[in-house]
């Protein structure tokens, strides 16, 4: 299911790659403001839009294409509530022009499950209590998919975690869990190559 | 609020040119955009029209040669991590693209940006500056080379003319055998801005005498720094706890640190004296003998 899914982003990014998202005319808003279109695919999905030419890749995620789960939190990349994967890897969605993301493959917290189905650090994540308010939880998950990726199939650290979910910081003060859910993922997923 | 977004160095450089002259608005170039959209986001737009240089196939990439590494004004943190010349050769340049925000921000933030925002407390600038980096500009009228030295002229003010941009970054090899040093000190390990933030590089010869030493640092004074008084003190002298205090007691005329919002001056006078006694004791063990 997964592999599909890439599948399907793959295509869509490869022909949207060559070209730069540019100013059009044709796209203007009501008061006559400049637009640009941009395109990239989203969760394994090609999304367009035609938006102000500096709009936040965050804003245009939540209110253009209807997927609120990237929250904004501090507004200047300290807190990592609106981290999303930029062609795999993190970055602030709240730092960058959407018009950077034109060609692109993001995923968001809606593309980690499919079908209904949750991931398994998603679901550790419940095992293991590491989600309390919630705020921060779209933003770890997000940032632990690109560690767990790097890892290859390794189990993190402790301090290895700290360190990439430095830039997500949670409010509830539930890192532990949040550690301990992520390298619970890559152990469950080890014994399951195993 | 417009953006530009050229699909070449050539363009882009045309654009900049056109933006210098003629009374036009300037034009603010920018790459991952993660200090630009921190004031964006604060309502604080520094301009109305904006340049984006991140598709600029021309300034990336990390050239190793002989004496250094090139690296292209678009390098990210996260590649000057993950590059394997650069650890082995610059680790200290590794150290400080390791601690430049959090994984998001090293994706995106870049070592051009990081000189062209011109902070005095940006992370990797003590450590271009302690490796005698040399900053590679260019402009529709050609490029020129801007010793790293040289380039800032005062707080946030750059020797650069309104056309040029910041095309590369050479970084040569410290002395073979020399130390090398970073050090970055803020609130939290990680994410945060730095109160000191230094890198060294040293090297004695056989007897003990220093015959290269460089010690740079950020946050203490309107520009990224060299402490030459405290180079110097070091210099042609034998390692001992007599250099360490005479190179310690220059660096607090090298600096001039303030009170502000992350510390006080007083502070990073200490600190930056501690950490300077730190990368001598580390860089060799004869600065702890009386």
């Amino acid at each position: 299911m997964k592999k599909a899914a890439r599948k399907t982003a793959t295509k869509a990014s490869t022909k949207a790659a060559p070209r730069a998202a540019r100013m059009t005319t044709r796209g203007t808003s009501t008061n006559g403001a400049p637009r640009m279109t941009v395109e990239m695919t989203v969760n394994g999905v090609r999304r367009r839009a035609s938006v102000p030419p500096l709009k936040r890749l965050l804003d245009v995620l939540r209110e253009d294409l209807a997927l609120p789960g990237s929250k904004e939190g501090c507004g200047e990349g300290e807190c990592g509530a609106c981290t999303v994967l930029i062609d795999g890897r993190t970055a602030c969605s709240c730092l960058v022009p959407a018009a950077q993301a034109h060609g692109a493959r993001v995923t968001t917290v809606e593309g980690l499950a499919k079908r209904g189905r949750l991931t398994a650090l998603q679901q550790t994540f419940i095992d293991m209590g590491a989600a309390q308010c919630g705020i921060c939880t779209p933003g770890m998950l997000v940032t632990s998919c690109e560690l767990l990726a790097r890892c290859k199939g390794r189990v993190p650290g402790d301090d290895e975690v700290r360190e990439a979910l430095a830039g997500n910081l949670c409010r509830c003060t539930g890192y532990q869990k949040i550690v301990d859910a992520v390298r619970e993922t890559a152990r469950r997923a080890k014994r399951v190559a195993k | 609020m417009s953006l530009l977004r050229p699909r070449s160095l050539g363009a882009a450089l045309g654009a900049m040119s056109a933006s210098a002259s003629n009374g036009a608005e300037k034009l603010i170039p920018f790459a991952g955009g993660t200090d630009l959209y921190v004031v964006l986001n604060a309502g604080t737009p520094p301009g109305t029209r904006y340049l984006d240089l991140w598709g600029l196939r021309e300034l990336r990439g990390i050239r190793v040669g002989r004496a250094g590494v090139t690296l292209g004004a678009l390098t990210t943190f996260r590649e000057i991590r993950d590059h394997a010349v650069l650890r082995r050769k610059l680790p200290s340049l590794v150290a400080a693209a390791s601690e430049v925000g959090a994984w998001q921000i090293q994706n995106r933030a870049t070592i051009g940006g990081n000189i062209a925002n011109a902070s005095p407390a940006g992370d990797s600038l003590p450590v271009l500056l302690a490796h005698d980096a040399v900053v590679h500009v260019r402009s529709a009228r050609g490029g020129r080379a801007i010793p790293f030295a040289e380039l800032y002229t005062g707080y946030r003010a750059l020797s650069m003319a309104p056309d040029e941009l910041i095309a590369a970054v050479e970084v040569p090899f410290p002395p073979a055998g020399a130390r090398a040093f970073f050090r970055k000190v803020g609130t939290r390990r990680a994410q945060s801005i730095s109160k000191v933030v230094c890198a060294g590089v040293l090297k004695l010869d056989r007897k003990g005498n220093a015959t290269h030493a460089r010690f740079a640092l950020g946050s203490v004074a309107p520009v990224t720094l060299r402490a030459r008084r405290a180079e110097e003190a070091l210099m042609g002298i034998p390692a001992s706890a007599a250099a360490l205090a005479a190179a310690r007691a220059a660096l607090e005329r090298d600096i001039a640190p303030i009170d502000d919002i992350r510390s006080t001056r007083d502070y990073r006078i200490a600190v930056a004296g501690n950490v300077l006694e730190q990368f001598l004791r580390i860089a060799d063990p004869r600065y702890l003998r009386v």
